[in-house]
């Protein structure tokens, strides 16, 4: 509607798919997925090397028994537990990073070179850095999967202050509005494009994370299982485990993610 | 009671206000003209208490309301909470407001949804559930086809003159200033003083 205050289009979030066309209904994933499935059993079938490259005909049985024995079910808590925390600790902290350093222009000419530096530092050694100080325990692994996403969550909500609108924020001060009905009604309604994309973008960092901390020093998820699989050169057991977080995790976009997103941007489908 | 004493207004090396003093009592309607780019919006940002890097010295009266020259409503809030969580009103207080200024029944529509004439009658309704004792117009009705300008200036006429705020109205439009003002100024020059008429 003409005049009427209005953010900006967020800057393109790369990270999340341009919705669906209309019509397609649920559909057009689903036999995508089965395509997918498809393409890699025709695949295996064709190297016909079961042991380096098993196909669905190994791997889903292997799932299967996994899950009926009720041992991939602890691991999938356990690791889905630590992206939780972490997710929440690193959405968290970034969030007021990224508020902050949109609301100051001194903090963030002061700050931005540390946040790029930090963004830029390999997972890898933040991890080996988190184990070496805290020791190898559940605090550590936390932390150092936190510290991974935060630089990222802070960046992409700085972007989202920078880009409000500051017709709005004149009208706030123009009617004496307390501040924390700004941060509420004014500012983070304008995040919220932001912080999905910060949310979609970091459960998927995150997850991957998670593995790897795992995989180094912890004695249960699938990332410490995928590191007995690859111990014993299992493969199958290596996609297999993968495959079920794979699953956990697009549940969590699909269950989670892309309702919360409907929700929250009603407004913009009822204009 | 609003008194504003200003020594100057820059921005950056460019001063666009020079020395000015005004003083608008409670039911006064100061209108001030001026062609565009006078200054006058940075005059009513001042006056509203939005932009406070000025030299001089600003004593308000107390709650103040402004209307803005495009409605600036929040797209994201329905109706309803626009009017009432900028200003502390009830929800009963707001619809009052609203049906007032004819919007009765829209309260749960989005401001997406409105046409600009409608979105401007919420940000009356909205400047007068704040009870303003300082009412701020800029150029409240700009970009309205004439029959709603005339239908939009016999609503705030008789509102203001109901509530009785010191109000002070920036401008363009002869029609506007001659119908709803007590007093007026003119913005000239650069940096601008205001030349009272």
């Amino acid at each position: 509607m003409l005049g009427l205050a209005r953010p900006a289009a967020p800057p393109a979030p790369a990270l999340t798919a341009p919705p669906p066309a209309p019509g397609a209904g649920p559909l057009r994933p689903m036999l995508s997925v089965l395509a997918l499935i498809g393409v890699w059993a025709a695949g295996a079938a064709l190297l016909d090397d079961p042991l380096r490259a098993p196909g669905p005909a190994q791997v889903l049985p292997a799932l299967w028994e996994g899950l009926a024995s009720g041992r991939m079910w602890a691991d999938l808590g356990a690791t889905l537990g630590r992206v939780a925390a972490a997710f929440v600790l690193a959405m968290g902290l970034g969030t007021a990073l990224g508020i902050g350093l949109g609301l100051s222009r001194r903090a963030n000419d002061w700050l931005d070179p540390w946040l790029t530096v930090w963004n830029n530092i390999p997972a890898l050694v933040l991890i080996v850095l988190c184990y070496l100080w805290i020791g190898l325990n559940e605090t550590a692994a936390i932390a150092a999967v936190a510290l991974n996403k935060v630089p990222l969550v802070a960046v992409i909500l700085r972007e989202g202050v920078q880009a409000r609108d500051p017709a709005l924020a004149e009208m706030a001060r123009a009617f004496r509005m307390a501040p924390l009905a700004r941060l509420r009604h004014i500012l983070l309604p304008q995040l919220v494009p932001h912080l999905l994309a910060a949310a979609r973008a970091g459960v998927s960092l995150i997850w991957k994370i998670v593995l790897v901390v795992e995989f180094l020093g912890r004695s249960n998820g699938i990332g410490f299982r995928i590191h007995l699989n690859f111990q014993m050169f299992d493969i199958t057991g290596v996609l297999a485990n993968a495959l079920a977080f794979v699953a956990v995790m697009l549940a969590v976009e699909w269950l989670v993610l892309a309702p919360l997103a409907r929700r929250a941007t009603g407004w913009r489908a009822a204009a | 009671m609003i008194r504003l004493d200003l020594r100057g207004k820059s921005f950056g090396a460019t001063a666009i206000l020079g020395p000015l003093s005004l003083a608008v009592a409670p039911g006064e309607v100061l209108g001030i003209e001026g062609s565009s780019g006078a200054g006058k919006s940075t005059l009513l940002r001042i006056l509203a208490g939005v932009d406070t890097r000025f030299d001089g010295d600003l004593h308000p009266a107390g709650r103040s309301a402004m209307v803005f020259q495009s409605p600036t409503l929040m797209p994201w809030r329905r109706v309803i909470d626009n009017v009432t969580l900028p200003t502390g009103a009830t929800g009963a207080e707001a619809r009052g407001w609203l049906a007032r200024v004819g919007l009765a029944g829209m309260e749960q529509h989005w401001p997406g949804q409105l046409s600009l004439g409608q979105a401007r009658r919420v940000g009356l309704a909205r400047a007068f559930a704040a009870r303003p004792e300082v009412l701020i117009l800029d150029e409240p009705f700009v970009s309205l086809d004439q029959e709603r300008v005339e239908d939009l200036l016999d609503l705030t006429a008789a509102l203001i003159a109901e509530t009785r705020p010191a109000v002070i109205l920036a401008s363009h439009s002869e029609a506007e200033l001659a119908r709803l003002t007590t007093r007026r100024a003119r913005l000239e020059g650069r940096p601008a003083r205001l030349l009272s008429r």
